[in-house]
């Protein structure tokens, strides 16, 4: 019989960066050849890890323990060149390959709405005052693929209450920068933007939704939402929006981007929820990025103990 | 040189985009999700085959070269061998031949439903592709393989249906399909086919 036993130490805790990465890569690599191979049948050739490039500045964290999985991590190759960021255009590859011209700092984020303190506040003034903790999260796309990042961040609740949010607060909308200098993707009107998200105020201010800054212990890469962005790790990707320049809390449920786009396909829940298929395609089973066989999708992407009590008394197949 | 002459050329033509997809699936260079790559760039490659075939007949008619009918065949067995990978990878890579999984996907979705019937009805076009075969069938090889047509509006609704947002690349393949078909109305002539 195999006794398992629940390793306490992650692997980032024992291996130094570069090293995980590298061997993650190579992984990967081994991976995609075999998949490769699976189709051409005969192939043979030297494959070399491509070169892990890191750009981001270091940011000094404390790692969260409490919410952060233990699973294998998406390479830092793979989390930063398979990215949907529609500002910089539809493809995977694009928010990689042209958002170059990006200029994710000097940033500032205005709030607005139902609160006491609203105003323009710098990205230093924002951030400074709290604790950066590591999160390591797995992250669900409506499109049936999955990654496990870990991410850089601080409680959103945290930082919101400090603009001390009224009682007509119920929700609150975030808003995605719009240069169209340095964002080419939006050329098109491909969604309406600016790209609009939001949460209900509960959702905001639990304690798994994440402000982040950084992922791999360093600042964001530009495709993936630099310099601050939101992450709720227990919903579709698409509601974790990018580079946010605007904050408001509303007293209505706010209009979102994807919603407005195919009301009857994406909700302004979004819960992952693998009883609910996509009315184009099933939202059962998913591919974690680097694996060859899908798995079974986890209600609410796995965090049902800490948000299934925020739904209670709701139909889910109605308030999707 | 004489057209036949040119066919192995186009043979190799042909193959390009099979190569580089071997190459850069040795080259790792498949974005992180390979399986999906993989899907959409033989899909996109059946759509752009199927295509230049049923230009074939409007070139013929606009250029008044109908030795340009010699290359029709190829480029339509061409269409089917990326259908075949296409599929292949549908079966063996994205759902790793889970059959309950794949019937559920060709019943319940739309999108899969219109595609494998474009890729069922390639079959009996592919099949009777020979020169026995169209000898045999006679007039009826004629109408058989009229169903192109129907496989071509059926690839494009597969396309149009399964986009998240982004709908402007399968409406200009509709686009050009329209005019591909348009093109073969009798009522429209051409000066250089009487030259
Ligand atoms: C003549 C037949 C077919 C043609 C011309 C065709 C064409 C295409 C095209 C153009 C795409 C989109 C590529 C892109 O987004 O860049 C696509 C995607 C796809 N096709 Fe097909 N296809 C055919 C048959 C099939 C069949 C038989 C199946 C499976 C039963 C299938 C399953 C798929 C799937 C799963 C996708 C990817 C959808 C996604 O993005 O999730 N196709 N196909």
């Amino acid at each position: 019989m195999l006794i398992k036993t629940p390793d306490p130490i992650k692997p980032s805790q024992i291996t130094d960066k570069q090293q995980y990465l590298n061997r993650r890569q190579f992984i990967r690599d081994t991976t995609k050849f075999g998949m490769a191979g699976a189709l051409l049948t005969s192939a043979t050739g030297l494959i070399l890890p491509a070169e892990t490039a890191l750009a981001g500045t270091k940011l000094s964290t404390v790692k969260n323990h409490e919410f952060s999985t233990d699973e294998e991590l998406t390479p830092y190759d793979a989390v930063t060149s398979y990215n949907n960021f529609y500002e910089f255009g539809t493809d995977k590859r694009d928010p990689a390959s042209r958002s170059g011209k990006f200029k994710p700092q000097p940033w500032s984020v205005a709030i607005d709405g139902e609160c006491m303190k609203p105003g323009v506040y710098d990205y230093e003034d924002i951030i400074k005052p709290h604790q950066l903790e590591e999160r390591i999260y797995r992250l669900r796309c409506v499109e049936a693929w999955s990654m496990v990042i870990p991410w850089v961040g601080i409680p959103l609740g945290d930082v919101l209450k400090r603009f001390e949010p009224t009682s007509r607060a119920k929700y609150v909308s975030f808003t995605t920068v719009m240069r169209p200098d340095e964002m080419p993707g939006l050329r098109r009107d491909v969604l309406r933007w600016p790209y609009r998200e939001g949460l209900r105020i509960d959702e905001a201010m639990h304690p798994l939704t994440i402000l982040t800054v950084g992922l791999y212990g360093e600042t964001l890469p530009n495709q993936n939402g630099a310099p601050i962005r939101l992450i709720v790790p227990w919903k579709y990707g698409f509601k974790s929006i990018k580079s946010i320049v605007k904050i408001e809390f509303t007293h209505k449920q706010p209009k979102t981007s994807w919603n407005i786009s195919a009301p009857h396909e994406y909700g302004f829940y979004a819960n992952v929820n693998p009883e609910v298929d996509h009315p184009r395609w099933s939202q059962g089973k998913e591919r974690r990025i680097g694996d060859f066989l899908k798995r079974e999708t986890l209600k609410f992407n796995g965090y049902g103990e800490q948000v299934a009590a925020l739904y209670n008394g709701m139909d889910l197949r109605k308030h999707y | 040189m004489a057209p036949s002459g040119k066919k192995p050329l186009l043979f190799l033509a042909c193959s390009i985009p099979f190569c580089l997809l071997i190459y850069n699936g040795i080259t790792n260079n498949l974005t992180a999700n390979p399986i999906k790559e993989i899907t959409h760039f033989t899909g996109e490659w059946t759509l752009n085959f199927l295509l230049i075939t049923l230009a074939v007949t409007p070139l013929r008619k606009i250029t008044g070269n109908n030795a340009l009918i010699r290359y029709r065949r190829m480029l339509g067995l061409f269409t089917f061998f990326y259908a075949c990978l296409h599929f292949s990878t549908f079966l063996a890579l994205d759902h790793f031949f889970d059959w309950a999984e794949i019937v559920r996907d060709i019943v319940k979705r739309p999108y899969v439903t219109v595609g494998f019937t474009a890729f069922i009805l390639l079959i009996p076009l592919a099949v009777t592709s020979t020169n026995k075969m169209t000898r045999r069938l006679g007039n009826n090889w004629r109408k058989l393989h009229r169903l192109i047509y129907l496989i071509g509006v059926c690839a494009i609704f597969h396309y149009l249906w399964l986009v998240k947002a982004d709908i402007l690349p399968p409406v200009i393949y509709g686009l050009i399909l329209c005019l591909l078909l348009a093109l073969r109305s009798p009522r429209i002539k051409f000066k250089s086919r009487k030259t």
